[in-house]
């Protein structure tokens, strides 16, 4: 018996031997596909997340999130905290310190001077930095010495990993773009399609919006790393086609953000050549009710503002019936599959801030009836409810895909039983999410009675997330309808919760706040009226070993960790 | 003949001038944002700033002037330096394309070979096709051989490029394995292996298109040959006791491709502007998938310089199909 165990270890040992001493770059080539095509290899100057990934396998932020959405070391020596002394213990300043001896792929040595010319590169009021929200509250960043960094802010803040921390803040080298700053940022274009950093790869060739080359880094801190010599990154075309090279004809190994129907994926799956692999994060596909008034007959400027309150929306108890006469369940089952899962929170993770709330997701169209009635809305003759001489009626605006169709055309069926008119409407995605002032179709503008989209939050804490509700932040003519509170929804109560959030530092208590503030926007107003908790889809090779889904960082965020299964 | 290609020349000057005046503000009128595709975890006065640094806020009237003056002096004198290894640019601005940041010229420039490779090719395919196609069709009107031609004319005519491709993927490439379906855009032709791979992968995109094109210049080499086989001369030749063969490769094919060549002029911009729909579907990295691409984008410089490219493409080619036809045609006097 002991013998043939030790055989078996043996054997087992023999078997894990070759993924574990894998030389660097004994696995030849990884072949990754991006159906949308990055343009730039700068996050900094990015203008979507494909940018910031197909950059995260060359540039390295100090810190990253695992797929737990715990804060991990990279470039560190170890994660600063209170405890450990790294945070001050007024939380108004944070100190990093590097790796010793760590090298940019080129040979020079990484230094705290790096780090605080990235700074200066995001901060600098001429930039156009696409990440200065990871820089906010930023008052310095000094090198101590040459592998220390200190970052103090204007004043305490509870969450400090947000600079240099997540593939959105990678650290920059000084000495490449020293030529870079401020207005001159895009005239670096060697620079912003080759940027040399300290991750497993260097670009040896970048075609903007088509493909992208890379070899690994020979200066790579460990020498055992990549596995991959080559990476063939190839970004176009359409889910679709991305999801086919994968699973079914075996060209790509991995493909990122698969939005496709369920019963779709599982019949590429079925070839066997590859699997879909999901996990889930903060993204929540909700309907949003607005407080405002829509009305084409108000006067441009007018319309969608706090002047005019909802005629219909205004009473709780029609937003509640809307939100009771909704199945998620089936919704669920329609549009993502095992890829969501049914919410009544804003905020489903991480467990610290989500809220116990499930009341919401069992369909009760008996009681949402009950309550349109005890508000007055009585049904008429073509089963549309009236009150006042007023028909209850809704326009439901969304953007153009065909799950989001899908969604609406069953919306709208239960609302019809509710005994509400629908009107649906649908709009082009670049446009619906553009934020042009001059357009009536954006969803800031919000010129329809709900409206429903996704949206999630950067990194593990919700404090910017939810204080996008406050008063001040609805957008309106004098804001160029730029602001985040798409609901005009204003409670002096939820305003005070988002200063106290500001305070707190304990986690317990930011936690307790947090829930609060999502209870205060879904189950306590349904001004806020989540449906399905959507998780991230990619389709990876059965050949493919060591990829873990990290839904909080990059998804190539272990990319030097990826193997060739034998 | 030589003032009516001036003449010509100088009204297109006007033409074009107006012409980038109607694009410029359509795209400036059409709704849409460069921040569209930006996530929505990015702050709106974050956006703001990133809209100031591209350009994007200030008025029309200056954004035109600018692109005006980039497009006709700056761009020019980048394209002299690099040629002549002068300096007239000096350094200044580009236009530069709001995605990549990157100037647009360079980018077309690295595009513009593999469009010419597989557009191109597919056109002179799908001409190659065509024309025989069309004369036999004519010569042997209503055979079955015409009857076939006409019924997959229709069908390349009528079945849209998406479908069409997208079918092709799916019987040869993932039912089949003859050909990849995602199109290698670095594959670089250096032996007969590598030139192999080259043709597997662009069997499809250049099939799918040349059938496309071969549907339509077929068709109009069958109607101008049938005008041809029923005149006097050719009754005459016959009559002469000349070979059927030489009577209509010689005399009616010559005849008829007057009007053929002038189609075919008129069609090459095409190739310029990409099979925008078989780009997208086969990945191929051609002009036309990066309009298309700028477009979602809200990429304003880049559309707006591709589409006046194509536009001085066709107003060019139209002139020279004119010409063409003036030169083989001596009944046309142009003056």
């Amino acid at each position: 018996m002991k013998l043939k165990t030790a055989l078996m270890g043996a054997v087992a040992a023999f078997a894990l031997a070759p993924a574990a001493y894998a030389e660097r770059g004994s696995d030849g080539q990884l072949n990754i596909i991006y159906w949308q095509a990055p343009s730039i290899l700068n996050p900094y100057l990015s203008s979507g997340t494909k940018d910031v990934e197909s950059a995260s396998l060359v540039l390295e932020p100090l810190a990253g999130f695992n797929e737990k959405g715990e804060v991990i070391a990279r470039l560190v020596t170890e994660v600063p905290t209170v405890e450990n002394g790294g945070v001050s213990a007024d939380l108004t300043s944070i100190t990093w310190k590097l790796i010793p001896g760590l090298l940019w792929s080129d040979g020079t040595p990484v230094t705290a001077a790096d780090a605080v010319f990235t700074a200066q590169y995001c901060m600098d009021p001429a930039g156009g930095c696409a990440q200065l929200a990871r820089y906010e509250g930023v008052k310095t960043v000094e090198a101590v010495d040459d592998l220390t960094v200190k970052i103090t802010f204007t004043g305490p803040k509870p969450n400090p990993y947000q600079a240099f921390v997540g593939a959105t803040s990678p650290l920059l080298q000084a000495a490449q773009f020293k030529d870079c700053l401020g207005a001159k940022a895009p005239e670096c274009t060697a620079a912003n399609f080759g940027p040399i950093g300290t991750g497993p790869f260097v670009v040896t060739e970048f075609k903007t919006n088509d493909s992208i080359q890379y070899a690994a880094n020979p200066n790579y801190r460990d020498p055992m790393k990549p596995a991959f010599a080559t990476v063939n990154f190839k970004g176009g075309g359409d889910a679709q086609a991305a999801a086919r090279a994968v699973l079914e004809t075996g060209e790509f190994d991995y493909a990122w953000n698969l939005q496709l129907a369920p019963d779709v994926l599982a019949g590429m799956a079925a070839a066997g050549k590859g699997h879909v692999i999901n996990a889930f994060g903060t993204l929540v596909e909700r309907i949003e009710m607005n407080m405002t008034d829509p009305d084409p007959a108000l006067a441009e400027g007018e319309r969608s503002t706090v002047k005019h309150p909802h005629p219909i929306l205004s009473d709780i108890r029609v937003r509640e019936a809307l939100s009771k006469a909704i199945d998620r369940n089936l919704l669920v089952e329609v549009g993502y599959g095992p890829a969501g899962r049914a919410t009544c929170n804003l905020v489903p993770a991480p467990e610290l801030f989500a809220s116990d709330n499930t009341g919401c997701i069992a369909q009760d169209m008996a009681g949402a009836k009950a309550l349109l009635d005890e508000a007055g809305w009585v049904p008429g003759a073509d089963g549309v409810r009236e009150k006042d001489g007023r028909r209850l009626r809704l326009l439901y605006q969304t953007s153009t895909n065909a799950v989001r169709q899908d969604f609406q055309a069953l919306i709208k069926g239960w609302w019809n039983e509710l005994g509400v008119e629908v009107e649906l409407k649908n709009i082009d995605a670049s446009v619906f999410f553009g934020g042009d002032p001059g357009s009536p179709d954006t969803f800031q503008k919000f010129y329809a009675d709900v409206e429903m989209y996704a949206n999630n939050f950067d990194g593990t804490d919700p404090e910017p997330y939810l204080a996008q509700y406050t008063c001040a932040k609805a957008p309106g003519p004098e804001s160029q309808w730029q602001g985040e509170n798409i609901n005009r929804f204003c409670d002096p109560a939820y305003d005070a919760l988002v200063a106290e959030l500001g305070q707190t530092g304990e986690m317990a208590k930011r936690g307790e706040l947090a829930r609060k503030m999502n209870d205060m926007l879904t189950k306590d107003s349904f001004v806020v009226v989540p449906l399905v908790d959507r998780g991230r889809n990619s389709g990876q090779a059965e050949s493919l070993g060591g990829v873990i889904l990290n839904t909080w960082d990059s998804e190539l965020w272990n990319v030097s960790d990826w193997f060739r299964v034998k | 003949m030589l003032t009516y290609t001036i003449r010509r020349l100088m009204l297109a000057i006007p033409t074009l001038f107006f012409i980038s005046l109607i694009i410029f503000l359509l795209l400036d009128l059409a709704p849409g944002d460069p921040m569209s595709q930006v996530p929505l975890t990015v702050p709106p006065e974050v956006k703001a700033k990133m809209r100031e640094a591209l350009g994007a806020d200030q008025p029309m009237v200056v954004r035109y002037a600018l692109w005006l003056k980039q497009f006709f002096v700056v761009e020019p004198s980048h394209i002299l330096d690099n040629l002549l290894g002068t300096d007239l640019a000096q350094g200044s601005q580009r236009i530069l394309s709001w995605q990549s940041r990157s100037p647009v010229a360079d980018t077309i420039a690295e595009r513009l070979p593999q469009t010419l490779t597989v557009i191109g090719s597919s056109y002179l395919i799908g001409v190659l096709i065509a024309l025989p196609i069309g004369i036999y069709s004519a010569y042997r009107q209503y055979s079955w051989f015409d009857q076939l031609g006409t019924f997959i004319a229709m069908i390349g005519f009528s079945v849209p490029t998406f479908f069409t491709g997208v079918l092709l993927i799916v019987i040869f490439s993932v039912n089949l394995h003859w050909f990849p379906s995602i199109y290698d855009t670095t594959l670089k032709v250096t032996d007969l292996a590598s030139f192999g791979r080259q043709v597997r992968q662009m069997a499809m995109p250049v099939a799918v298109l040349s059938l496309y094109n071969a549907a339509q210049i077929s068709r109009y080499m069958r109607s101008s040959m049938l005008d041809n086989l029923t005149q006097d001369y050719v009754r005459t030749a016959r009559a002469k006791g000349l070979t059927e063969r030489v009577v209509v490769l010689k005399h009616v094919l010559r005849n008829s491709l007057i009007p053929v060549v002038t189609v075919i002029a008129l069609g090459i911009p095409t190739i310029f502007a990409g099979a925008i729909i078989t780009e997208q579907v086969f990945k191929v990295n051609g002009l036309g998938a990066l309009l298309i691409n700028a477009i979602y984008a809200n990429d304003i410089p880049m559309v707006q310089t591709l589409t006046f490219i194509f536009a001085v493409l066709i107003v060019l080619f139209n002139l020279v199909a004119d010409i063409v036809y003036g030169m083989l045609d001596p009944r046309i006097r142009y003056d």
